[in-house]
């Protein structure tokens, strides 16, 4: 997932809502634009003509009148438009959506597959696989402070706040990599919250769900089973879970199927092994402040942890 | 010369808000293992009191809360009202309400229950769990105490708890 295949503009619409707000954008700019130059234009030739011949009262009522009247057509005109997009982009198309709760952590996204099965939900983490051209519902709440849900190129920015869940939809119309970014101020690594929406076809996407709904794989080296052991006996299990085994924390994101995802800390570094040392021993050095404590453990047991949870996929 | 006196109060005041505020940007990964005698007797240990600078910043204390449910110490010790385990947010100190003791215990365990976290989170979290341990029974300054509860609220938050006279429910005893 490099720099150059990801998305991150909301005036490269990818669905509805964003095609509808990027409409939006485009009808003010070119009004404003247009009202910019004309205000320019009169200023200059009112400049130019100074002193000269001092208007009558009639011209000026009759001008003030009609830049007024025009005035409150334009402002008519946004008002209509913002109003329908507002109503497009917030109608939920809930027939056949994917459903995912969404919680904002400082300073990551905890993600809930829905599903009426209760054994089908399970729980990742800043990487939203969805299905192109299929609705998305999100149910978004938050457990510490305000975040807020921001992927430009599907929908506008939605509030996560705590203990108040409200529920927002897009839909992808094309398959990509869309950046999103925590779009309200919650603190010291605010702007390294960043998550990820891939859009694939329906047949990879019931592939991934599959794949995460099992439990975690069991590690068949001895490396890795020494990477398990680290990973139950250290400070690890008290905030991630790994489904299939004893660590059941939920302070941190659920690892269950870490080795499956393309980034580690929300984004901030590409989830290689050396990636994945560097950040359990010191996570402040990529993030200062964070959540996550770091570790003194043995370069043995690093590379048994980071083995451990390569083969998480 | 007044004004200079103001100056000079500002900047003493500016620095215990400095305090209060600062965030932990680079915590050590320290867990103590070994070296803390267990004598698993109430009230005894370590009674030179010790201070725990998590106790004069918000921050700190306001993670020890979010640790304290994370860890589940609300399984036994609930929102501090108690339940299987003592409740944390009266007056009586069955192990000792120093911030050195409240250390001890969650790293050693104590008797009938409480397990020991030795080994298993760092330093730094322990004791920005022993502050909020002892802000609910209002022993740390007020002005750093959490003012909110992630839960339903049935007692006053942490920053408005009145100071409470410590007392033990077993007198230590000396061998």
């Amino acid at each position: 997932m490099s720099p150059a295949t990801v998305a991150q503009s909301a005036l490269d619409a990818a669905g509805p809502q964003s095609a509808a707000i990027e409409w939006l954008w485009w009808l003010m700019f070119v009004i404003s634009t247009a009202v910019f130059v004309g205000v320019m234009i009169a200023l200059a030739w009112a400049v130019r003509r100074r002193g000269d011949h001092p208007a009558s009262d009639a011209i000026m009522t009759r001008w003030v009148t009609g830049a007024t009247a025009l005035t409150v057509v334009v402002l008519f005109i946004w008002l209509a438009a913002s109003v329908s997009v507002g109503r497009a982009s917030g109608t939920p198309q809930l027939k056949d959506a994917v459903t995912i709760n969404i919680t904002g952590r400082q300073w990551w996204w905890q993600l809930e597959y829905s599903d009426t099965l209760p054994s089908n939900r399970f729980r990742a983490a800043n990487e939203i696989l969805i299905p192109v051209g299929r609705p998305v519902v999100l149910n978004v709440t938050s457990r510490d402070v305000i975040h807020s849900f921001w992927v430009p190129n599907l929908h506008g920015k939605r509030d996560l706040v705590p203990g108040y869940t409200t529920s927002i939809w897009f839909q992808a119309d094309r398959e990509g990599t869309y950046r999103g970014q925590c779009a309200e101020f919650c603190g010291l690594q605010h702007a390294n919250m960043a998550v990820f929406v891939r859009a694939v076809p329906e047949a990879d996407f019931q592939k991934w769900l599959a794949a995460q709904r099992r439990p975690a794989a069991d590690p068949a080296s001895t490396e890795a089973r020494h990477g398990r052991d680290v990973f139950l006996k250290a400070t690890c299990s008290q905030c991630h879970a790994i489904r299939g085994t004893q660590a059941g924390g939920a302070y941190g994101p659920d690892l269950t199927h870490v080795g499956s995802r393309a980034t580690i800390g929300a984004g901030i570094l590409p989830n290689t092994p050396e990636n994945l040392q560097r950040w359990i021993r010191n996570p402040h050095q990529f993030k200062p402040g964070n959540k996550m404590p770091p570790h003194d453990l043995s370069d043995a047991d690093l590379a048994a942890v980071s083995e451990y949870l390569r083969i998480l996929q | 010369m007044r004004s200079g006196f103001a100056f000079a109060l500002c900047l003493i005041l500016s620095l215990t808000a400095c305090e209060r505020e600062k965030r932990e940007l680079s915590p050590q990964p320290t867990r103590s293992e070994a070296g803390l005698a267990t004598d698993f007797v109430a009230g005894a240990g370590a009674l030179q009191p010790s201070g725990n600078p998590a106790e004069l910043n918000a921050p700190a204390l306001s993670e020890g809360k979010t640790l304290f449910a994370t860890y589940n110490c609300t399984g036994c010790h609930a929102n501090g009202g108690g339940g299987m385990g003592p409740a944390l947010m009266d007056d009586e100190w069955i192990y000792g309400y120093y911030p050195d003791q409240i250390f001890r215990t969650i790293l050693e365990g104590r008797p009938n229950g409480m397990p020991a976290f030795r080994g298993r989170i760092p330093d730094y979290q322990v004791w920005s769990i022993a502050g909020y341990v002892r802000s609910m029974s209002g022993l740390v300054r007020k002005d750093a105490a959490p003012g909110r509860d992630d839960h339903l609220s049935g007692k006053k938050p942490e920053s408005s708890t009145d100071k409470m006279q410590p007392s033990n429910s077993a007198a230590p005893t000396v061998p």
